[in-house]
C-alpha cells in the first residue's frame, strides 16, 4: 500500500473563517437581560423573569416593532408553510408516514396528501392503504412541502405536485438548517448535469438530470429510471459539488444555488475530487466564492 | 481540628494556585458536526467532551408534557493514573448520570418542547479532580450550542476546606491530590445568574460553623467559571 496520508497536528489546523463582513452583531447568550419588560412583547428564545426580558438561546436579536426574539445560530429545523423539505421515511402507520425531517417532532405525510400512481383524485381505499408500503417503505428518501404546522411544533407535509415524490439515486447531504438560505426556488437544475434539491431542513439532495421525463407516469418506465446506472462523469459531478459544499459548510457560510455554484466553478482547478477534501483547499474555495459574492453584491 | 496541610506557610496550595483561585480553563464549541451540539473543555488537567443530540422525538414508552433529559456519563479507560475499562453501566457513572441530569433539567426550559427528548453524552478524557464540574460546564456549552433554550448557564464548582496558622480557609476548585488528601469536598451545581442551586453534595463531615464560607466559596467559583465561560 502506497496510498498518500496525511495527517496533521492540532496545531497545524486550518482556520476555516472567511467572514464577509467585519460589522458583527450583537450576541446574546442564555440569561442575559435584554431589556427591561417595559413594553416589550416576549418572541421565541426569550423569557420573562423578574421584569425583565432575558435570552434564553446564543444568538442573535430580532426585533419586529416591539417583538423581540432571539434566533439560534444553530438549531433543529423549524418548520415554516411552504418549506421545501427532504426526509426520510420511518414508519408506515395508519393512513399516515412518519417522515423524519430534523426537526424537533417527527413529521407526518398523510395519505391524503399524496399523489398516488395513476395520477386521477379519487376517495383513498382500503386497499390503497394496504398498498402504501408499496407507494414509500421505511429507509425512503423523499422530497415534500410543509402542509402545516401542528401546535406542538410537529410539521405535516405533502408531495401533492409531480416534483415532490420518492428520490431514487443520488447523494444526500446532511448541513446545519442555519445555513440554508431562504429562496423562491429550492429545485435547481445546475448548468453542470445534475439537479439539486436545497431542502429548508439542512437536507440536501443531489441526483443526476434525468433524461427525457418518464412518459404518461407509466409505473415500469419509473422503476426502470430508478435502475439506471450513472456513468462515472456524473457521479465524479456529484462528487464534487459534495466536498463543495462541505467546504462551504466548514466555513458557515450560506448554501444557494449562486453559492454552490460559484464553489463548483472555483473548485474545477483541483482537477481530481479528492483534493477537495484538503482543508487548504476548502479554505481556498470558500475564500473565492465569498469573493465572487461580493463582488456581485457590489454590482 | 487541623485537616492534612493542603497550604504551604506562603499561602499557596500544592499545584501552586492560591486558595481562591480556579484552574484554568479552555472550551471550544462545535467539536463534532455530528451531534446538534458538542463542547470541549479542560479545567486543569481534567478534560471533558460534551454532545448534545436533539430535541428529537421520544420513544414511545416515556413520553411527557415535558422534555425528556436523558443523560450519559462515561469515563474513559485512560481517563485516569491507573487504566481501566470501566463499563457504561456501574454504579458510580449511573450517579453522575443521574446528578448531571438533576443539575441541568434545572436550566433547560423542559415546558417548551413536549414529547421530545434531549440525550447528553459526556466523556472524560482525563480525571484530575472535579469531573462532574468540568462535565456539567462542558454539558451547558454543548446545550447552548446546540440551541436548546436555557434558564442561564447552570455552573459547577468544588471547594474544600483547609487551615492556615489555626484559621479556616475555604479552597476553590479542588484538584485530584487534594480530593486524595482525604479533605472535605463540596460540589454544588448553580445558576450563578440568579443564585439558585441545582445540586449540592458534600463528600464528609464538616462542621455547620464553616459551611457558610465554604458554600460561599464555591457558589464564587461557579461565578467565575460563567465568566470565564460566556
Amino acid at each position: 500500500m502506497t496510498e498518500h496520508v496525511s495527517i496533521r497536528l492540532a496545531s497545524e489546523r486550518v482556520n476555516h473563517c472567511v467572514s464577509s463582513s467585519n460589522d458583527t452583531p450583537r450576541f446574546y447568550t442564555p440569561g442575559e437581560v435584554i431589556s427591561g419588560m417595559q413594553d416589550f412583547m416576549r418572541g421565541h428564545g426569550t423569557y420573562v423573569e423578574e421584569d425583565c426580558l432575558k435570552s434564553s438561546v446564543a444568538g442573535v436579536m430580532q426585533k419586529v416593532n416591539k417583538l423581540i426574539c432571539v434566533r439560534p445560530l444553530k438549531s433543529r429545523y423549524v418548520g415554516e408553510i411552504g418549506d421545501v423539505v427532504v426526509g426520510r421515511v420511518l414508519e408506515v402507520q395508519q393512513k399516515r408516514w412518519k417522515v423524519e425531517t430534523n426537526s424537533r417532532l417527527d413529521s407526518v405525510l398523510q395519505l391524503s396528501s399524496v399523489n398516488l400512481p395513476g395520477g386521477e383524485l379519487r376517495r383513498r381505499s382500503a386497499e390503497d392503504e394496504q398498498m402504501m408500503r408499496k407507494h414509500l417503505k421505511e429507509g425512503d428518501l423523499i422530497s415534500a412541502e410543509v402542509q402545516s404546522v401542528f401546535t406542538d411544533g410537529s410539521l405535516s407535509l405533502h408531495t401533492r405536485s409531480l416534483k415532490y415524490g420518492k428520490l431514487a439515486q443520488g447523494v444526500l447531504v446532511k448541513v446545519f438548517p442555519s445555513l440554508i438560505k431562504r429562496r423562491k426556488n429550492h429545485f435547481h437544475n445546475l448548468p453542470c448535469g445534475v439537479s439539486m434539491i436545497i431542502g429548508n431542513n439542512g437536507f440536501i439532495w443531489i441526483s443526476p438530470k434525468p433524461q427525457g421525463m418518464m412518459v404518461d407516469g407509466n409505473e415500469d418506465e419509473i422503476i426502470n429510471y430508478e435502475m439506471q446506472p450513472v456513468d462515472s462523469t456524473d457521479r465524479e459531478i456529484i462528487a464534487r459539488l459534495k466536498n463543495c459544499i462541505a467546504a462551504l459548510v466548514a466555513s458557515k457560510m450560506m448554501l444557494d444555488d449562486t453559492s454552490i455554484m460559484f464553489a463548483f466553478e472555483e473548485s474545477l482547478k483541483y482537477e481530481e475530487v479528492k483534493e477537495l477534501l484538503d482543508p487548504e483547499a476548502m479554505l481556498d474555495i470558500a475564500f473565492l466564492t465569498q469573493h465572487r459574492l461580493n463582488n456581485i453584491m457590489e454590482e | 481540628m487541623p485537616g492534612p496541610d493542603l497550604l504551604s506557610s506562603q499561602g499557596l496550595r500544592l499545584d501552586g494556585r492560591r486558595p481562591n483561585e480556579l484552574r484554568r480553563i479552555r472550551c471550544k464549541l462545535g467539536v463534532f458536526t455530528q451531534p446538534d451540539g458538542s463542547a470541549y473543555l479542560e479545567q486543569g488537567n481534567t478534560k471533558v467532551l460534551a454532545a448534545v443530540y436533539g430535541p428529537h422525538q421520544a420513544s414511545k414508552s416515556k413520553r411527557s408534557e415535558t422534555v425528556v433529559v436523558n443523560c450519559q456519563y462515561s469515563m474513559a479507560t485512560f481517563s485516569t493514573g491507573e487504566r481501566k475499562n470501566r463499563p457504561r453501566g456501574d454504579r458510580k457513572s449511573q450517579e453522575m448520570s443521574l446528578h448531571l441530569r438533576q443539575a441541568l433539567t434545572a436550566a433547560i426550559k423542559t415546558e417548551l418542547y413536549p414529547r421530545s427528548q434531549i440525550d447528553i453524552y459526556i466523556e472524560v478524557l482525563q480525571a484530575d479532580g472535579g469531573a462532574y464540574c468540568a462535565s456539567v460546564n462542558a454539558a451547558t456549552l454543548a446545550l447552548v450550542d446546540a440551541g436548546v433554550p436555557l434558564r442561564a448557564y447552570v455552573c459547577a464548582c468544588t471547594a474544600s476546606m483547609a487551615w492556615q496558622d489555626g484559621d479556616p480557609a475555604p479552597l476553590l476548585d479542588v484538584g485530584h491530590v487534594e480530593e486524595a488528601a482525604g479533605g472535605v469536598v463540596l460540589t454544588v451545581a448553580s445558576l450563578p445568574s440568579t443564585g439558585s442551586i441545582a445540586l449540592m453534595e458534600m463528600s464528609h463531615r464538616l462542621h455547620s460553623d464553616y459551611f457558610e464560607s465554604v458554600l460561599s466559596r464555591a457558589m464564587q467559583g461557579c461565578r467565575d467559571i460563567e465568566v470565564n465561560i460566556t
